[in-house]
C-alpha cells in the first residue's frame, strides 16, 4: 500500500482539497462524480455550440450593408433591405427602459439598506421585487397594453379618430420593459450596499454629517460599480426581451413617427428581437438567413454588455474597504 | 421621500392584478369552471370568439383551456425535471470538484446561458432542431400512423423541453452554487475528518444543507418557465394535448402553452371579447407566478442567516 500525500491543503485559505484519489471510491460516488463532470461538460457544450453555431451563421449572412440599410416589405429577399431600424429601435428602448429602472432602483436599494422602516413595508416591497422579477414578460406586455390604452395616457402614443388611444409607442414599451431591468439594478445595488461595513457610515456621522449627505456623497460613490452592473445586467435583459416589444412597440419593420413633438419616440416601431422573430418561420417574413445574421448582432450586443459586467466586478475588487 | 418611491413598486403590482383580472372577468364568468376543463380544441374556439359578432350581447366567450393548460404543464414539468438534475449536478461540479481552469470557464458559461435572449434559441431550435425532429428522428410511418390526428412537423415537446431546461439551468445553478459554497467548511471538514470521500461529504452535508436554495431555485425555475411565451411560439407547433399513452410519439407530438398562445393572438386583441380572453390567460399566469415567486422568496428566507442571496 503506498503511503498517502501529504494534505497540501491544510492550513491553506481555500477549501480543502485532500490529496485523495476517486479510484478507491464506492462505486456509486465513482458514478455520482462521472455525472458530476458530465452535467459541466454538457453545460459548456451546449454554450459552446450556440456560440459557434451563431458565429458561423452570422458571419456566413451578415454584411455591411445589411447594418446601414432600411428594411422595407417586399417579397423578394434581395430587396427586404437590412436592419438599421431595429438597431436604432433596440438601442432606443435599451436607453428609455434604463433611464426609468436605474433611479428608480438605486432609489428603492437605498430606502430598503438604508432605512427599511417600518420593517414589515420593507418586507413587502422587498417581495413586490420578487414578484416583478417573477412575472413573465408576455404578462407584462398585456398589462402594458390595458393601462396605456386608457385615455389617461394618450400622450404617449397616437390617438386615432373616434378617441381610441392606440397604446403602442417607444414611450410606452420602455416604461413597461423598464420593469424586467428594475429588479437587477435593486440586486446589484443592495449587495453593493451592504458589503460596506458599517464603520464606514459611522465614520461619516462623526464628522458630522447628515444621513442624506452620507448616503449621497460616500454611500453612492463607494455602490457605483455595483449600480453599472445592475444597469449592465439589466441593459442585457431589456435589449433580448421579445414579448413587450411585440405587443406594445408595434413590431414594425420601419420606425414610424408620429406628427407632434417628441414623434419617435411616440411613434411605433421594432427592435431586433422582433424583428429575429418576424423573420424566422414562426413570424411572416420567414427569411431566415436576415433572422440568423440579426440574431448574431443581437447576440454580440447582450454578450458585450455581460462582458461589462465582468469589467465592472473585477475593477470593483480593487476597491475595498480597510479596517 | 425614498419610501414612497419604493411603495410605487406595490401600487404597480396591486394596479396589475386589479386590472387584468377586471378585464379578464367577463371570459371567466361566461366559462365558470370549465375554462379550465377540456373541450373544443383551442384553434377553433379562439377564432370564433376572434370572429364574434360586433354587438355586445353577442359576444362569444366559449373557451376551454385545457390543452392549453396541460401544454404549459408537460413543458415546465419536463424542463424543470431534467433541468434540476443537471443544474444539482454541475452546481455540485462547479463549487467541489472543478479543476480552477475549467471553473474559470464554467462560470461564464452559465451567465451566457442566462443571457441569450429567448428569441435566439428559438431560431435556434425551429431552424436546428425542429427540422432535425421532423426529419431524422420521427420516421415516415409513424407520420402516417396518427395523420389524421395530427400533423408531426418536428414543432414538438421534445424540442420545448428540451430548449427551456437550458434556459431555466442557469438559474437553478446560481442559487445552488452559492448556497453551496456557504456551507460552513467546519461542517464539511468534520465530515472530511471522519474518513468520508469528498463526494459523500458534499452529497450528505453540503447538499442536505443547501436542500432550501435547491427549493427556492426549483420554484423561481418555474415561474420563469411558465412564463416563457416567445421560444415556445416558435418551436412547440400547434394546439394539440399530447397523450403520455402514445409512447414515443407523445414526445414528438406539437403543444400549444398558454403564454405562447397569447402570442398568436397578439393582433386580434382589439376585438373586445378577445381581449378579454387574452386578459384571462394572462390573469392565469399571473396568479400563478405571483404566488411561486413569494414561494420563491419565502424559501431564500432561511438562506439569508447564512448571508447568501
Amino acid at each position: 500500500m503506498s503511503v498517502e500525500a501529504p494534505n497540501r491543503a491544510l492550513g491553506n485559505a481555500g477549501p480543502t482539497r485532500p490529496m485523495e484519489s476517486s479510484a478507491t471510491w464506492p462505486r456509486a460516488d465513482r458514478v455520482g462524480l462521472g455525472l458530476a463532470w458530465a452535467a459541466g461538460m454538457l453545460l459548456c457544450v451546449v454554450a459552446g455550440a450556440i456560440v459557434l453555431y451563431m458565429l458561423f451563421r452570422g458571419l456566413q449572412y451578415l454584411s455591411f450593408e445589411l447594418l446601414v440599410t432600411r428594411p422595407e416589405v417586399a417579397n423578394d429577399q434581395s430587396r427586404s433591405g437590412g436592419f438599421l431600424d431595429p438597431i436604432i429601435g433596440t438601442l432606443m428602448l435599451t436607453v428609455l427602459g434604463t433611464i426609468i429602472a436605474a433611479p428608480l432602483g438605486v432609489a428603492a436599494a437605498v430606502w430598503l439598506s438604508e432605512y427599511g422602516r417600518p420593517s414589515w413595508l420593507a418586507r413587502l416591497v422587498e417581495s413586490g421585487i420578487e414578484v416583478v422579477a417573477g412575472t413573465p414578460s408576455i404578462v407584462l406586455a398585456i398589462f402594458g397594453l390595458l393601462i396605456f390604452s386608457q385615455p389617461l395616457f394618450a400622450f404617449l402614443s397616437f390617438t386615432a379618430e373616434g378617441n381610441a388611444v392606440f397604446g403602442r409607442s417607444f414611450l410606452a414599451a420602455g416604461a413597461m420593459i423598464s420593469l424586467i431591468a428594475l429588479p437587477f439594478v435593486v440586486g446589484a445595488t443592495r449587495e453593493a450596499l451592504n458589503a460596506i461595513p458599517s464603520h464606514v457610515r459611522e465614520a461619516s456621522y462623526a464628522l458630522g454629517k447628515t444621513k442624506a449627505a452620507t448616503i449621497r456623497r460616500v454611500l453612492l460613490p463607494a455602490v457605483r460599480p455595483g449600480i453599472g452592473t445592475g444597469t449592465a445586467l439589466g441593459m442585457g435583459r431589456i435589449a433580448g426581451d421579445t414579448a413587450i416589444p411585440i405587443a406594445l412597440l408595434g413590431a414594425t419593420l420601419q420606425l414610424q413617427a408620429v406628427d407632434g413633438p417628441l414623434g419617435t419616440l411616440r411613434g411605433t416601431g421594432g427592435t431586433l428581437t422582433t424583428y429575429v422573430y418576424g423573420n424566422s418561420p414562426a413570424g411572416e417574413g420567414n427569411a431566415p438567413e436576415k433572422a440568423y445574421a440579426a440574431a448574431f448582432v443581437l447576440l454580440l450586443v447582450v454578450v458585450l454588455l455581460n462582458f461589462g459586467v465582468d469589467l465592472i466586478s473585477r475593477r470593483r475588487q480593487v476597491t475595498s474597504w480597510t479596517r | 421621500m425614498l419610501g414612497a418611491l419604493a411603495c410605487l413598486v406595490l401600487l404597480l403590482i396591486g394596479t396589475m392584478v386589479a386590472m387584468v383580472l377586471y378585464t379578464a372577468w367577463p371570459s371567466f364568468r361566461s366559462n365558470g369552471l370549465a375554462w379550465f376543463g377540456a373541450g373544443a380544441p383551442n384553434q377553433g374556439q379562439l377564432d370564433d370568439i376572434f370572429n364574434s359578432p360586433a354587438n355586445p350581447a353577442a359576444y362569444q366567450y366559449e373557451l376551454r383551456a385545457w390543452p392549453m393548460i396541460w401544454g404549459t404543464l408537460l413543458t415546465t414539468a419536463g424542463a424543470v425535471a431534467v433541468a434540476l438534475t443537471i443544474s444539482l449536478l454541475s452546481a455540485i461540479f462547479i463549487v467541489e470538484f472543478a479543476p480552477p481552469r475549467i471553473k474559470r470557464v464554467l462560470e461564464p458559461v452559465v451567465r451566457l446561458l442566462a443571457a441569450v435572449p429567448s428569441v435566439v434559441y428559438g431560431l435556434v431550435g425551429v431552424l436546428v432542431l425542429v427540422p432535425f425532429v421532423g426529419n431524422l428522428l420521427v420516421s415516415e410511418r409513424r407520420k402516417a400512423e396518427v395523420q389524421y390526428v395530427v400533423q408531426l412537423t418536428g414543432d414538438s415537446l421534445l424540442v420545448a423541453v428540451l430548449i427551456l431546461t437550458f434556459m431555466i439551468t442557469p438559474i437553478m445553478v446560481a442559487i445552488m452554487v452559492d448556497a453551496l459554497r456557504a456551507v460552513p467548511r467546519s461542517w464539511m471538514e468534520g465530515s472530511a475528518a471522519l474518513g468520508v470521500n469528498r463526494w459523500r461529504t458534499i452529497w450528505k452535508i453540503g447538499v442536505r444543507a443547501a436542500r432550501p436554495a435547491i427549493v427556492a431555485g426549483v420554484v423561481l425555475a418555474t415561474a420563469r418557465a411558465i412564463g416563457e411565451a416567445i421560444m415556445l411560439a416558435m418551436v412547440s407547433g400547434s394546439w394539440f394535448a399530447p397523450n403520455p399513452l402514445d409512447g414515443f410519439t407523445f414526445l414528438v407530438e406539437p403543444t400549444r402553452p398558454l403564454a405562447a398562445s397569447i402570442v398568436f393572438y397578439l393582433e386580434g386583441r382589439t376585438v373586445p371579447p378577445l381581449g378579454q380572453t387574452l386578459a384571462a390567460i394572462a390573469a392565469v399566469l399571473l396568479i400563478s407566478s405571483l404566488f411561486l415567486s413569494l414561494a420563491g422568496w419565502a424559501a431564500k428566507q432561511p438562506l439569508k442567516r447564512y448571508g447568501i442571496v
